[in-house]
């Protein structure tokens, strides 16, 4: 992703040693998720924690607050011995971690957000006092006194950042922070983590993001499978050379070549208006989309903005009271149940592995039966054929190259890339007419990544219409012939993505796209009850 | 010191173990009891455990015991499968001995082959009725069935008594609250001669069988077992879960409907208020001790007839309350709970360091 930001200059012998660990190792029952590793992270120092999803990244970050225990090894912090008991204990020596996924009460105030996590009973207009003046002095705009659930997922990161940075953390650990934010949204975060930088504090950076780690970070520590394979210094580091380091070959690029799209529609949303079933969750208001054969339509937006609603409207998930909005190959489907829509030739992979795509404690070949018992043959008179079921599972496993214990192997005992390589084959192999596509390759290996967008592509080529909702831009941009934004519920015009850029996506985000003003803030048009 | 560790994959082994493990315990804690009674543990060990399974009369009486609590549990798991939690299969039961002695009645003393087949399905049809009440209730009203179907037992009770002391109480019969004997073609034949045993016994196997085809086989069950697992994953692929809380129910109802019949047209041969002797609830014990799959459902019943009749023989020749055998059901399923921890998780020794 291009910021044009100039990389900051690689600074490593500024400050003394903050921490330092030797040796440590994490075993657990079946992995070792840590071997023999290393790190030094300075006084003022930005470090990136670099590698793919599975190379140990959290767990590392998770013996160094407290919230696990290393098998072996010791950790120094300014000098002394530690063994870090909890993270309360992290917190009392001046370590903060932000984590990928929030901990933060809806309900709550961000000042009573605040209050909880600080000893003792702290009083809320005092409190409220420092959080403005925390938020001023690093640049993250908050209101105190507002609920949780009305803020957007940015803001909710700046609540996170603003609680640790009122404990005086001399060591920030930022979990993956950029993977919820716009592009505009992490350029502000990194002046923020700059700024803190110069004012000596440490920063660990955990990413797979390898533009984001170039134009941030002084120094990275490399890690695959659990050690660490390599120090760089970003700035004099291109993205291929990091990416060897990561993932231990060239990174992979999908071919994806312009072409014609069909003119059969194959999805088509008309007038979509839906509320959400969550009290907390988005209502879709009037979506306008047609998906073609041939074409892979992508929507970007930042999470939280609709998406979970709108694919579970499409995919029958959450059904309408009205037929018409949902329109899958010209059957008008609204009411239709996900089985029903199936069988009109739509696929659908998730964006929850575990538990939706695929039931964990069973095989794969049961879990080839979830969605392709009927499309494949797989029942006879009401009855299971188990054997076709296998087969069909051992040809997901063949043409998608799913590392598993073959089809008798239970789903969750596979890594999250294997599994999504099998749902996604699961769901290709049947051959659709319409694939609809929820964050596919969400915390999946970059070699397995491009892997399943080639299959995506492969797809189209061979005349399916796809629909990909994703928060991965730089992903959208890789496949997608067509790109709206869905934010607040209400999607964008689509434009074709080689006629738009991922700044003017990044601005669409927000909600700000040419014509969305009119429409801003407009009560819902139908009121659609839900079953 | 001792921890409790995580299993990467839940044991096959502990799954099948800790049922055997369950038992054995249950009969060291059983020997402690009959000790601290001040029984001799040897003579209450005989008396409860090898009494009922001394010759072919107590085995016949041992299986007679288990028939109505196979049909119900094999009933009860289907719906468990896919967490609909019939808690109620008592009171389907009732309603399945009502709906048969119905038909009983209704026929007098006609010698018609057809009254049996007609008690069946009545049966079969009146639990399932009953069932369906909470299925109604919860698919429309989303009212919790674990509540209605347990407060339908209550009910199902009262209405037994209302029609015993009421409009079906034998004219004949000293103003006891019991209906008319059956007629001989109303009555089930036996299974072996000289023995208690009916033909219920047979249909009871028939319904394991069934249900192991249902739950293992079939694309329904298969659907109910995602359902269970993964509620979500269920929606996902778009297995209908008001259809399955009626599948679930009206099964349950119709097996339990069916136990409450072969009472009614076997050893009893007449309706009384006291139709219902628990198999229902005990049935609940039966379907999780046998891991909500037939095989196991039958040894359970097995093991849960033979906590019946040592109570009895206990009470009998020991002079314990029969309540003795609930100790025991209670202590079974104790120790399986217990025992069940260990296939998900080892104990392990670990010595304490840095």
């Amino acid at each position: 992703m291009p910021i044009p930001y100039p990389p900051l200059q690689p600074d490593t012998a500024a400050g003394p040693a903050r921490l330092v660990l030797q040796g440590i190792s994490k075993a657990y029952p079946t992995v070792v998720a840590n071997h023999d590793i290393g790190l030094v992270v300075r006084a003022g120092e930005i470090r990136a924690i670099l590698g793919e999803n599975g190379a140990g990244k959290s767990t590392l970050m998770k013996i160094i607050y407290g919230v696990t225990r290393p098998s072996s090894g010791r950790m120094f912090w300014e000098g002394e011995e530690v063994a870090v008991a909890s993270p309360a204990h992290a917190r009392s020596l001046g370590i903060g971690m932000v984590f990928q996924h929030f901990s933060l009460f809806e309900t709550l105030t961000v000042v009573e957000n605040v209050a909880l996590a600080l000893p003792g009973k702290p009083a809320l207009d005092a409190l409220a006092r420092r959080i403005v003046e925390v938020s001023e002095r690093y640049g993250l705009p908050v209101d105190p006194r507002r609920h949780i659930h009305a803020l957007s997922v940015g803001e909710r990161q700046r609540v996170e950042i603003i609680r640790c940075l009122l404990q005086d953390p001399r060591l920030l650990i930022m979990d993956e922070p950029t993977s919820v934010l716009t592009p505009q949204a992490v350029r502000k975060l990194f002046e923020t983590l700059r700024r803190l930088a110069d004012e000596g504090c440490s920063i660990l950076y955990i990413s797979h993001k390898l533009d984001e780690i170039r134009t941030l970070c002084h120094t990275a520590t490399v890690l695959r499978g659990g050690k660490v394979t390599g120090e760089c210094i970003p700035a004099q580091e291109t993205p291929a050379s990091m990416a060897r380091l990561m993932i231990g070959k060239e990174l992979p690029r999908c071919e994806h070549d312009a072409r014609q799209a069909g003119s059969e529609v194959r999805l088509r949303l008309a007038g979509l208006s839906h509320a959400a079933d969550d009290p907390f969750g988005t209502d879709l208001r009037d979506l306008h989309l047609d998906v073609h054969a041939g074409e892979i339509v992508g929507i970007a937006g930042v999470s939280g903005n609709g998406q979970q609603e709108l694919l579970r409207v499409i995919s029958g998930e959450a059904p309408l009271a009205e037929k018409f909005p949902v329109q899958i190959c010209g059957v008008e489907a609204g009411r239709l149940s996900p089985g029903r829509r199936r069988r009109l030739g739509m696929a659908f992979v998730p964006e929850e592995r575990l538990g939706r795509g695929a039931v964990p404690t069973m095989s794969l070949a049961d879990n080839a039966l979830l969605t392709a018992a009927h499309n494949q043959g797989m029942v006879a008179a009401g009855f299971l054929r188990f054997g076709r079921a296998r087969a069909f599972a051992r040809r997901c496993i063949d043409e998608f190259d799913v590392r598993c214990g073959g089809t008798a192997a239970a789903a969750k005992a596979l890594s999250g890339g294997n599994l999504q390589k099998f749902i996604v084959g699961r769901e290709i192999l049947q051959a659709p007419r319409l694939l609809v596509c929820a964050q596919p390759t969400w915390g999946v290996d970059v070699g397995a990544a491009a892997f399943i967008r080639q299959r995506i592509i492969d797809l189209r080529n061979r005349g399916c219409a796809v629909l990909v909702i994703s928060e991965e831009l730089d992903e959208l941009f890789e496949i997608c012939d067509r790109i709206a934004v869905i934010a607040k519920g209400r999607l964008s015009p689509v434009r074709a993505a080689r006629d738009t850029s991922i700044e003017d996506i990044g601005v669409w985000m927000s909600g700000l796209w040419p014509g969305a003003e009119h429409t801003a803030g407009a009560p819902l048009a139908t009121e659609t009850p839900h079953a | 010191m001792l921890e409790l560790e995580a299993r990467a994959e839940p044991s096959r082994l502990m799954a099948w173990a800790s049922p055997l493990l369950a038992v054995a315990l249950m009969l060291v804690g059983g020997l402690a009891v009959f000790a601290a009674l001040g029984k001799d543990p040897v003579e209450g060990f005989r008396v409860f455990f090898l009494n009922p399974v001394k010759d072919l009369y107590a085995l016949s009486e041992l299986l007679l015991k288990a028939t109505p609590l196979m049909l119900c549990a094999i009933g009860l798991a289907i719906g468990f499968r896919a967490n609909v939690w019939n808690i109620g299969a008592e009171g389907q039961f009732m309603l399945g001995a009502v709906a048969a002695t119905g038909v009983a009645l209704y026929f007098g003393d006609a010698e018609s082959a057809l009254v049996l087949p007609a008690m069946v399905l009545a049966g079969a049809a009146g639990g399932a009725a009953w069932a369906a009440i909470p299925a109604l209730l919860r698919t429309r009203f989303n009212a919790n069935e674990i509540l209605v179907s347990l407060m339908l037992v209550y009910v199902a009770q009262l209405f037994v008594s209302w029609l015993v002391f009421g409009p079906w109480k034998d004219p004949d019969g000293f103003n006891f609250p019991q209906t008319r004997m059956f007629a001989e073609a109303a009555t089930l034949p036996m299974v072996i001669e000289g023995t208690r045993l009916h033909f219920g016994f047979a249909i009871a196997l028939a319904a394991l069988v069934a249900g192991y085809a249902f739950i293992n086989r079939s694309h329904a069950g298969f659907r109910m077992r995602v359902a269970g697992e993964a509620a979500d994953a269920a929606r996902y692929a778009g297995f209908s879960a008001t259809r399955m809380i009626w599948v679930g129910l009206l099964l349950g109802g119709a097996a339990a409907g069916l136990a409450g019949m072969g009472e009614v047209a076997g050893p009893m041969g007449q309706l009384t208020d006291k139709v219902g002797s628990g198999y229902g609830f005990a049935a609940i014990i039966v379907a999780f001790v046998g891991r909500l799959n037939a095989f196991g459902i039958l040894l359970a019943s097995l093991l849960m007839a033979l906590l019946y009749i040592g109570g009895e023989q206990a009470q009998q020749y020991l002079n314990l309350p029969n309540s003795i055998s609930m100790v025991f059901q209670g202590m079974l399923l104790f120790f399986l709970l217990g025992a069940d921890v260990f296939i998900h998780y080892r104990l392990r020794l670990r010595r304490r360091g840095t």
